[in-house]
């Protein structure tokens, strides 16, 4: 009867994995949900048998970046990888990927998997994978709507960290407060990370107040350096906490633009240096993330940094397509700290941007847009002038066209138009031959977009990334 | 003609976007042709209240409320004194119900307010989350008000406040009685976010004609294209009625 479960689980999964492609939708997480309806052990019995173990990565932004580039470092220093490559981060994801992984008999042939894991699946997976590490990215307001507060979020990873096995580690941020505080619930070792690079002084949270507050007496932070948002050096002075000592850093970044930057890392194993084809601060970051992980595994410096420079832009986030001798890039955005990034990224430099921006209010992308009011859309209208047009779209393209407005750029400059296909259309008139079209939608606009270039015959399906 | 606007704790109660209402405030002060001025005031400053024309605060997690539920305390008697003096006051979600008489924790906790609502809050489960249409008759005529709620607390009224509205979709203040935010002299509360403002700018453009009556000032609003805005309001009663 087990046995018999156990290969239905595997048996049906694989087939609607394998219809799932040849229909062309990713992504799905029907399969999974099909396999531990049928074997509810599916998930324990498969990460059992990794040689190494299992890393969960999780945080609000990032993850999907921080986890393919680790995916990548660890492939490249021989080990096979299991990977829930296509941003499927819940339970359901997860088991997905390991299904997919092994064998008709049930039989996984991998050494390590590295599991994206949403903030709120996070404790399930870990409880089922028992994994040998961790890694923490940020935890910027991020669709609060779903899980109430940030608060709870934090306390919910923290339990899912505490599954880490004390042999293992947990990497995480000394940059982000929330982040580092995790560090006292641990059985496992933390290792810390974190930008040693005044030159990435930005300029801060502004009157944004995601998670500046002490975790150990609850007063309000001060910070010596603001890196991004609420990132940055930062000390209290009401009970002398402070940003712990990271092990692994970034020394120093130098901005390639649009095109990505060149970073320098040091750790107690020795310094390394790597061109990351990812543009913008965040990217440094994720990539800081990735290597404090493969360094502790004892992956070699050089192999990391080859994987660093080889590494494509994980699916959907900054990735160009060629559509009609224009390119479009697709730029993720889903918070406010996430999306203040993307926009300095795209304003570096000079010359005309054309923008279209999608906003959906659908379950996955969170249901309250108000968030885009924590965003500063007013550097938009500082630089109204490369503005020609902005093309607010997405159902929720109306609120995007409010913002705009308020946020200073004049009426006329801005269009709505709801339905992505047409806005899509409308915006690339726009951009002349050789041009570059910036698009930023939240993630089902992002699905929909990915489907329409598709269904015209461009870009890449995402599974294949 | 200078308009002060007060945003209290800014670096505290600002969740969800409420620093929205802010931004429409003085946009559309600018462009009625009026002065705008914004006085951030947080924990520890000194402001005396009835100097300014329009106090705003906004939501807060329970760790921040915590932070600055002491502070509040402490400006009891200048907020009193300038609600006295007709000083419109605009507060959302937490600020709403820190300004009732009090909150009760899951836990039984009872935390005192400022009692210039007549209004209480218990916890409760589930939190009330969507978009919200409210129907309001605050200025006379019948209007809609539109935003987004997320709230564990039931609100209730006494007879001192009138609601803010009557729900058409969503929960307001409590899922049970209909009834959306709350009214007493010049103080409106509501767990509308969206921001507020932006989306609904009959009500920015109320508080502004409120500040203006205070000072017996002859400007009258005109009226500015609001386009987009209604757009964005017509699409939110839209999605919530959907």
């Amino acid at each position: 009867m087990t046995l018999a479960r156990w290969l239905a689980a595997i048996w049906v999964s694989k087939v609607l994995i394998g219809f799932s492609h040849w229909a062309r939708r990713g992504g799905s997480s029907f399969p999974g949900r099909v396999a531990r309806r049928l074997c509810p052990q599916v998930l324990t019995r498969l990460a059992r048998q990794l040689r190494w173990g299992g890393i969960v990565v999780s945080g609000t932004n990032g993850k999907t970046t921080t986890s393919l580039l680790l995916a990548n470092m660890l492939a490249a220093s021989g080990m096979k990888v299991v990977h829930n490559r296509t941003g499927a981060n819940l339970t359901a994801g997860v088991t997905a990927a390991f299904v997919q992984a092994c064998s008709w008999t049930g039989r996984l042939d991998a050494d390590v998997a590295v599991l994206e894991c949403d903030e709120a699946a996070l404790a399930g997976v870990a409880r089922e994978v028992r994994p040998l590490a961790g890694v923490v990215t940020n935890f910027f307001r991020d669709q609060l709507d779903r899980y109430g507060e940030l608060e709870a979020m934090v306390t919910k990873v923290g339990s899912g960290l505490a599954e880490v096995s004390h042999q293992g580690f947990v990497v995480l941020n000394a940059d982000d407060p929330a982040v580092a505080g995790l560090a006292q619930q641990l059985a496992a070792r933390p290792v810390f990370y974190g930008l040693d690079d005044p030159a990435c002084a930005g300029v801060g949270a502004g009157e944004v107040s995601d998670a500046r507050r002490c975790r150990a007496c609850g007063g309000r932070l001060q910070y010596k350096v603001f890196y991004f948002a609420h990132l940055g050096l930062y000390y209290c002075p009401h009970c002398g906490a402070e940003r712990p000592r990271p092990g692994i850093t970034v020394t120093r970044r130098e901005s390639l633009g649009p095109g990505g930057s060149r970073l320098e890392f040091a750790a107690p194993s020795g310094g390394l240096g790597a061109s990351l084809a990812l543009p913008g601060l965040y990217n440094a970051y994720n990539a800081l993330a990735a290597v404090a992980c493969a360094l502790t595994m004892g992956v070699a410096a050089d192999t990391v940094a080859w994987a660093l420079a080889n590494s494509a832009s994980s699916f959907g986030r900054m990735e160009p397509v060629v559509v009609g001798g224009r390119t479009v890039i697709l730029a993720l955005i889903k918070n406010p700290a996430g999306c203040n990034e993307v926009l300095r990224t795209i304003l570096e430099g000079t010359g005309d941007r054309y923008l279209l921006i999608a906003i959906n209010d659908l379950t996955a992308d969170g249901t309250d847009v108000s968030w885009l009011w924590d965003v500063e859309f007013e550097e938009l209208a500082d630089m109204a002038h490369r503005l020609p047009l902005v093309v607010a779209s997405g159902r929720r393209g109306e609120d995007m066209a409010v913002r705009l407005k308020y946020a200073g750029l004049s009426p006329a400059a801005i269009v709505v138009e709801n339905r992505l296909g047409d806005a899509v259309q409308l915006a690339l008139e726009q951009v002349p031959e050789g041009g570059t079209l910036h698009v930023l939608p939240t993630y089902t606009a992002m699905l929909e977009l990915r489907r329409i270039l598709n269904d015209r015959g461009y870009g890449r399906r995402f599974w294949e990334v | 003609m200078d308009i002060t606007i007060c945003h209290l704790y800014p670096d505290f109660m600002n969740l969800y976007g409420d620093r929205g209402n802010i931004i429409a405030l003085q946009r559309r002060a600018s462009w009625h042709g009026l002065h705008p001025r914004v006085v951030p005031i947080s924990v520890g400053e000194e402001y005396d209240l009835r100097s300014c024309d329009i106090i705003f605060m906004g939501g807060g997690q329970d760790r921040e409320q915590r932070a600055i539920a002491r502070d509040f305390d402490d400006r009891y008697r200048v907020m009193n004194e300038a609600v006295q003096d007709r000083v419109a006051v605009l507060a959302i979600c937490g600020a709403y119900q820190l300004l009732g008489r009090y909150y009760r924790t899951a836990a039984g906790e009872k935390l005192n307010g400022l009692g210039l609502l007549d209004s209480w809050t218990d916890a409760g489960a589930p939190r009330l989350v969507g978009n919200v249409v409210v129907e309001s008759r605050l200025d006379g005529t019948r209007r809609t008000l539109v935003g987004f709620e997320n709230h564990g607390g039931r609100t209730y009224l006494g007879p001192a406040a009138a609601p803010l509205g009557r729900v058409l979709a969503g929960h307001g203040n409590n899922g049970v009685d209909g009834q959306e935010g709350a009214v007493q002299g010049t103080i409106i509360g509501t767990y509308l976010h969206g921001a507020l403002l932006p989306k609904n700018p009959w009500l920015a453009d109320y508080l502004l004609g409120q500040a203006l009556i205070r000072r017996g000032a002859r400007h009258q609003l005109g009226a500015l294209d609001d386009t987009l805005e209604v757009s964005a309001h017509q699409a939110a009663i839209r999605r919530a009625r959907g």
